[in-house]
């Protein structure tokens, strides 16, 4: 299915109605570090609208802090972020979250005293504009808003196929179920730019299909770009739009996945030189 | 009847949104209140109300408003006392200072004067957690010890350091006689109680306890941590004043600052963490296990005809009352709420295994 020239991208996804836009997102020399620890070293790279961009490397080589500089978590001691053509200043977490940027968690991240309606509901927090008295009396705007997203929660539900665990504490879930409705949350928010940080981690290869069908779907029926970080060398290579490696907080390889399959310095992060 | 769902379809959110959406729940909920607003008024003994109803229904305020900030937003507070003498004496110097101050506005009042103080020393939250914000929050306990006992302005000048309240009324009703100083509590309890059980089912609700659960996901949600944090606190110092005056104006009538000292907040969080944290039940359940528990065990001696003295009673009621704690915290530690949901999960099945 990836057999096409780099340049091939663009047409192989028009077919199916999904285009690759403009660069939404563009990183200009970051460089992050903890102390005297240097986590990310001068990377460079851009999103572009629609694309399923992939975020892969060995162990430690700074994928998931790549993720938390996106989504405002960890602030670059240097570099650039442009968002939308907007230079962004220092924010947190939900500012990025207003902008439209939702993500799921490599360990999971969802709250466990809750059921996984009250998760989902959670997502769209920002979209719920009651005050606090409307709330405490629970009547006439306040009682209509939360039937209104309850209809796009169902709608998310029924696209994850989790009807039937609507009602049950997260806590009680198998791992492939809570790692959807992380999804799932994540969703709720109707987020533009969605990042995933090893959704198919200790996925069995079921579990693992099914999640590459909801990303695809997700990409394709609500037109969302997604960054993703995965471990999984077949998945990338077959979801991807464009790869990004990373070794020791550096940049070195991206492109196409036939580019990056080719590449040497990838080859060799992966795989050991031989003498 | 049996206590089944089967057959009660929900055809609309609005009916699946019910506080009580199983019907066995809401006509059991019917016949309490009709029980608790009608029948006890009629048949309860003067004894029954002023030291065992009326205590009860006010500490379930308290600690139902303790709950929303240990249970649903995950912050400890030591400074539970606190908030309920903020409540009172801010309350009493309304009533005192301004004339023809209505008892529902100074009680009001009183709740907010106890809000302000409750987001003051909910600050320290932003920045600490757990055991260490249990300490910061023992810092209210002290401080207003202190003011109470020491700045007389607040005591109105009192020489003796205690003041009193009389001649309540509401709307014109008196409230002087126990019953209807239990029916006026009973009331507020019960809009209170609604009116959390609203909050915590509601968008506030669930970001106190995406907060509590998992404060980065939260705050990555778009939740600012801030803002649900002090929320919390704002609500829960609220209830907790609210709780504060009725235990001064109405319980007591007349107190001075050892009415809400370090041990009543330690009560009032062991209500919470036995009644069920994160319940509104809960609230109610821990209230009832730790008032009206040892005045039980007190009465057992007698209706079996042991001849014991107060004395040894008294001691193997503490024995009998600790050991029960502990029991309990064992069987159950997510507290009685959650033995009465998986009694009730249980029953919908029963006689049936599956």
């Amino acid at each position: 299915m990836m057999n096409d020239m780099p340049q091939a991208v663009q047409e192989q996804t028009q077919g199916t109605g999904r285009r690759i836009g403009d660069v939404v997102l563009d990183l200009q020399n970051i460089s992050l570090s903890f102390g005297g620890v240097k986590a990310l070293t001068d990377i460079s790279f851009n999103v572009r609208e629609h694309e399923i961009r992939s975020i892969i490397g060995p162990n430690g080589a700074g994928k998931s802090s790549m993720l938390n500089v996106i989504n405002g978590v960890y602030h670059p001691q240097e570099g650039r972020i442009l968002f939308r053509g907007e230079e962004r200043r220092r924010m947190e977490p939900h500012m990025a979250a207003e902008q439209g940027i939702a993500r799921t968690f490599q360990n999971i991240a969802l709250f466990k005293g809750m059921s996984v309606l009250d998760n989902i509901m959670t997502g769209r927090n920002l979209k719920m504009k009651s005050g606090l008295l409307a709330n405490a009396l629970y009547w006439g705007r306040a009682q209509k808003e939360e039937i209104e997203h309850r209809v796009k929660v169902e709608e998310i539900i029924d696209f994850l196929e989790i009807q039937d665990i609507r009602k049950t504490p997260v806590g009680a879930l198998p791992y492939g179920l809570q790692k959807r409705v992380e999804l799932g949350r994540a969703l709720a928010a109707e987020p533009s730019l969605l990042l995933l940080d090893e959704p198919m981690a200790g996925m069995n290869v079921e579990e693992k299909q099914d999640m590459c069908r909801f990303i695809l779907d997700v990409n394709d029926q609500f037109g969302t770009t997604i960054v993703l970080i995965e471990h999984d060398m077949g998945v990338v290579m077959d979801i991807s739009d464009r790869v990004v490696v990373l070794d020791y907080g550096k940049k070195i390889g991206d492109g196409v996945p036939e580019e990056v399959r080719a590449n040497e310095d990838v080859i060799r992060a992966y795989l050991g030189t031989s003498h | 009847m049996l206590y089944r769902e089967n057959g009660q379809f929900k055809t609309s959110y609005a009916a699946d949104q019910q506080i009580f959406p199983i019907t066995q729940d809401r006509l059991a909920i019917g016949l309490l209140l009709l029980v608790a607003f009608v029948v006890m008024p009629m048949a309860g003994s003067e004894y029954l109300f002023r030291a065992v109803l009326i205590p009860f229904l006010i500490l379930a305020l308290a600690a139902l408003g303790l709950n929303i900030l240990v249970g649903y937003c995950g912050q400890i507070s030591l400074g539970t006392g606190a908030f309920m003498a903020v409540g009172a004496y801010a309350a009493y110097n309304f009533l005192v200072r301004i004339d023809g101050m209505p008892l529902i506005v100074a009680m009001l009042l009183g709740g907010l004067t106890a809000t302000v103080v409750g987001v003051l020393f909910g600050i320290p939250s932003l920045r600490i957690k757990g055991l260490y914000l249990a300490v910061a929050t023992l810092a209210a306990q002290f401080f207003t010890d202190w003011a109470f006992l020491r700045i007389s302005w607040f005591t109105n000048n009192s020489t003796s350091g205690s003041v009193s309240v009389a001649g309540l009324n509401v709307f014109g009703l008196p409230i002087e006689s126990p019953v209807a100083k239990y029916l006026f509590c009973l009331t507020v309890v019960c809009v209170f109680a609604l009116a959390a059980k609203n909050l915590t089912r509601s968008a506030t609700g669930r970001q106190w306890m995406a907060i509590r659960d998992m404060d980065v996901a939260a705050a990555v949600i778009g939740i600012r941590p801030v803002y649900a944090k002090l929320t919390a606190f704002a609500v829960s110092s609220f209830i907790v004043g609210v709780a504060g005056v009725l235990w001064a104006f109405v319980h007591l009538g007349a107190w001075e600052p050892a009415a809400f000292s370090i041990d009543r907040s330690f009560q009032l969080l062991f209500m919470v963490i036995i009644g069920g944290l994160g319940s509104i039940m809960g609230a109610f359940f821990g209230a009832a296990f730790i008032v009206v528990l040892p005045i039980i065990l007190d009465q057992v001696p007698h209706w079996f005809g042991i001849p014991l003295s107060t004395a040894t009673t008294s001691h193997l009621v503490h024995m009998i009352f600790g050991a029960l704690i502990v029991f309990f915290l064992i069987a159950e530690p997510h507290g009685l709420a959650k033995l009465w949901s998986i009694g009730k999960q249980k029953m919908r099945l029963w006689p049936f295994p599956h």
